[in-house]
């Protein structure tokens, strides 16, 4: 049951300098409505900002005295690195007070699921002995998202059946991506109609109620300012309410410019850019394009906010060469 | 260094891949504007559910068959098209049903497999099927031999390696017909295979259900006489893949994650021998090139003598050193992504000031896309 190839993990933080772009308005308020639920599901297209995103609201869960764990699904340990640590793997390891990550693997989920319904080891060395096992699982359309997704109700539970499982107070998922994101949501729903008896298909149902259930999960969709992401994120809302029924409780829109520089200002620059040539003349074009980027960015948060129910909240692009455990930690300062 | 054009020279087919959110679909899109603006007929694919490669061209919507660019649209945007661009966005549903009607002996059994409710969610949901789907749309419209070059837009997967690991995947999957003997546990088979199989089938029962192991036992039978002819299939698309006509570009972001993914992505096509193009890194910073040697420790004085205000020519500075800090980061990246490749083939888009969503976007990509390297750095520089 091999799941994708690993992609070798390597930072390339250099200790470079920390930038810290302009303050803008802050919209600091506080966000206990989403960070109360028991899970949140972090969720958008592909390179966004989801796992940023995802660490940086167990930061602000776990700063709040929240016991929280962000569960990472794509094998990929974006959030260990994240965190500067090594990969943590399908274990619950503590990051910081109060803050715990996991690495949720579909095979090691499907181990400790069989190991939980059946009691007799002699039977369940047999079964993992066996290749026919595998096959089946394999052969099973859906079966490894819908034991991920069991993990990830197995953590939220305040009685936790895991030999050393921790209880948490809020379980933050860093979701796939858009496309892959719909159809893993609604695997418990899709597999509760294939399995139409047996524990699965009670099990399936239970999960489908949890996921839906708009007091307990909760999700947070990640956007870009630029044109085709706020479509994106748009239909994304959609899809998540209409088709899986989950609650939108929060847009990030994240890398937003900071408005450096004011039109007159722009103007101003624009004929030194003309006139100079040298670090003057590529210092003022910088600052230009700056102002022009920044300024196409708003019109996108204005789109995005017509065109989403949820409230849009704006996360600042912080001018670093890496991202890493500082950058989680003043976005989640900064999380409305 | 070759340019895109001459990487493209003579090449029936050109596949992008990278992970997502590297600005996959523009670029296939791009490159498919540029090669058709030169002459060619080319059809470009994607399967990209958000419809982005249909806003990005000014269609409305694009459907399971290639449909034709409208060529005033060129026009408009002051591109000169002397070819035909074409676009479709592939249905992997639909594809998979064409493929089965095909590949069925009768209609008795296509019909068996269509209604079957595991094809119905292998067809949509199977990890791989949409990667397989891709290949497959590629290899009949390669047979057909209507277009000089075809693009695909690989599907937005985890890893740009679950592309060429998915067809594989699948048909593991689809030969899993072995498995339908277990699953009638009375007979020899079930004996020949011994009591542990026969207990791991009862778990697995016990787990997902009785109905479920029925379904995917009348799947598999029902399936059983199209396997040889989906086996034939796969093997020859995957010679398509390593033809020397076809050409993998790798496209990536210029920050850390999505270099390494690249070096990896490369190395997997290198040990697959599939003909690796180039790699292409879309916005990119490019660092100011005029101001080697010197110094910008002066600089804040130096602009608040020339603008006359303190306080602006202290923000444009600080605005100047963040914006070069990005370049020298990425300059950092590509290099060792240069390195690692053995290769200066590394093209570079930069960063433009506006998102790209339409086609006068597309065009201005080509620029750098189809410049030479000199060019590439006299027109950022130009805009830096």
């Amino acid at each position: 049951m091999a799941y994708g190839l690993e992609i070798p993990l390597r930072g390339y933080s250099d200790g470079g300098r920390f930038f810290l772009p302009t303050p803008e308005i802050a919209r600091n308020c506080p966000i206990p409505d989403l960070l109360d639920k028991r899970l949140v599901i972090v969720t958008g297209k592909g390179g966004v900002g989801k796992t940023t995103v995802a660490v940086a609201l167990g930061m602000r869960a776990a700063a709040a005295g929240k016991r929280t764990i962000v569960c990472e699904v794509s094998s990929q340990e974006n959030a260990s690195r994240m965190f500067d640590h090594a990969e943590v793997g399908f274990h619950e390891v503590e990051m910081e007070e109060n803050l715990w990550s996991i690495s949720i693997d579909p095979d090691e989920s499907m181990r400790e699921y069989v190991l939980l319904q059946l009691k007799v080891r002699a039977m369940r060395d047999m079964l993992f002995r066996s290749r026919i096992f595998g096959y089946l699982a394999a052969a099973t359309p859906g079966l490894k998202e819908l034991v991920t997704i069991g993990k990830i109700w197995e953590l939220a539970q305040l009685d936790r059946k895991v030999k050393k499982g921790h209880e948490y107070d809020l379980v933050i998922v860093d979701a796939p991506a858009t496309g892959h994101g719909v159809g893993f949501l609604q695997t418990p729903r899709t597999f509760a109609n294939i399995a139409r008896v047996g524990p699965i298909h009670s099990q399936a149902q239970r999960l489908d109620s949890f996921i839906t259930d708009h007091d307990q999960t909760g999700t947070a969709i990640v956007a870009l300012p630029e044109e085709m992401p706020v479509n994106e994120s748009a239909a994304l809302e959609r899809d998540l309410r209409e088709e899986v029924g989950v609650a939108v409780d929060r847009v990030y829109l994240n890398g937003l410019y900071p408005e450096r520089f004011s039109r007159t200002e722009c103007e101003q620059l624009g004929k030194l850019a003309a006139a100079e040539d040298g670090a003057a003349r590529a210092a003022a074009r910088a600052a230009v394009s700056e102002h022009e980027r920044a300024r196409s960015q708003r019109a996108q948060l204005a789109r995005l906010r017509r065109r989403v129910k949820a409230p849009v909240k704006t996360l600042p692009f912080l001018f670093e060469p890496e991202l890493g455990p500082e950058a989680a930690r003043l976005l989640s300062r900064r999380l409305g | 260094m070759p340019t895109l054009s001459e990487i493209l020279d003579d090449k029936g087919i050109c596949i992008c891949a990278g992970s997502g959110g590297v600005g996959k679909t523009t670029t296939s899109a791009a490159i498919a504007v540029g090669m058709a603006s030169r002459g060619l007929k080319v059809c470009v694919l994607t399967i990209d559910p958000a419809k982005r490669l249909a806003d990005s061209l000014g269609m409305e919507e694009l459907g399971n068959e290639a449909r034709r660019v409208d060529p005033a649209l060129f026009e408009r945007q002051g591109v000169e098209m002397r070819g035909e661009l074409w676009a479709m966005m592939l249905d992997p549903k639909q594809t998979f049903d064409e493929l089965i009607a095909r590949q069925a002996p009768d209609e008795e059994s296509r019909d068996r497999v269509l209604e079957n409710r595991i094809y119905q969610q292998i067809s949509n949901a199977l990890a791989g099927s949409q990667e397989y789907m891709a290949m497959e749309k590629l290899f009949e419209l390669h047979t057909e031999g209507e277009f000089d070059l075809l693009v695909l837009d690989t599907p937005p997967t985890r890893n740009a390696l679950d592309f060429l690991d998915a067809p594989k995947r699948l048909t593991q999957f689809i030969e899993g017909r072995s498995l339908k003997v277990f699953m009638k546990p009375t007979g020899l088979a079930a004996k020949v295979a011994g009591r542990g199989a026969s207990v791991a089938l009862g778990v697995f029962k016990r787990i997902v259900g009785f109905d479920l192991i029925a379904d995917l036992a009348e799947f598999f039978n029902a399936f059983s006489g199209m396997v040889d002819g989906f086996q034939a299939r796969a093997k020859r698309v995957n010679r398509l893949l390593s033809d020397r006509r076809t050409c993998f570009l790798v496209v990536c972001g210029p920050q850390g994650e999505p270099i390494d993914e690249a070096v990896y992505f490369h190395r997997k096509l290198v040990e697959a021998k599939l003909p690796f193009g180039g790699v292409i890194v879309n916005k990119v910073h490019y660092p100011a090139e005029q101001l080697r040697g010197e110094s910008d420790d002066d600089l804040p004085a130096a602009l608040a003598e020339k603008l006359g205000d303190a306080d602006l020519a202290q923000r444009v500075a600080a605005n100047f050193a963040d914006y070069q800090a990005l370049a020298e980061r990425d300059a950092r990246n590509i290099e060792h992504l240069a390195t690692e490749l053995r290769s200066s083939g590394v093209i570079r888009v930069p960063h433009l000031d506006e998102d790209v969503h339409d086609l006068a976007g597309l065009a201005e990509i080509d620029r750098y896309l189809f410049a030479t390297s000199d060019e590439r750095i006299a027109m950022a520089a130009g805009r830096a």
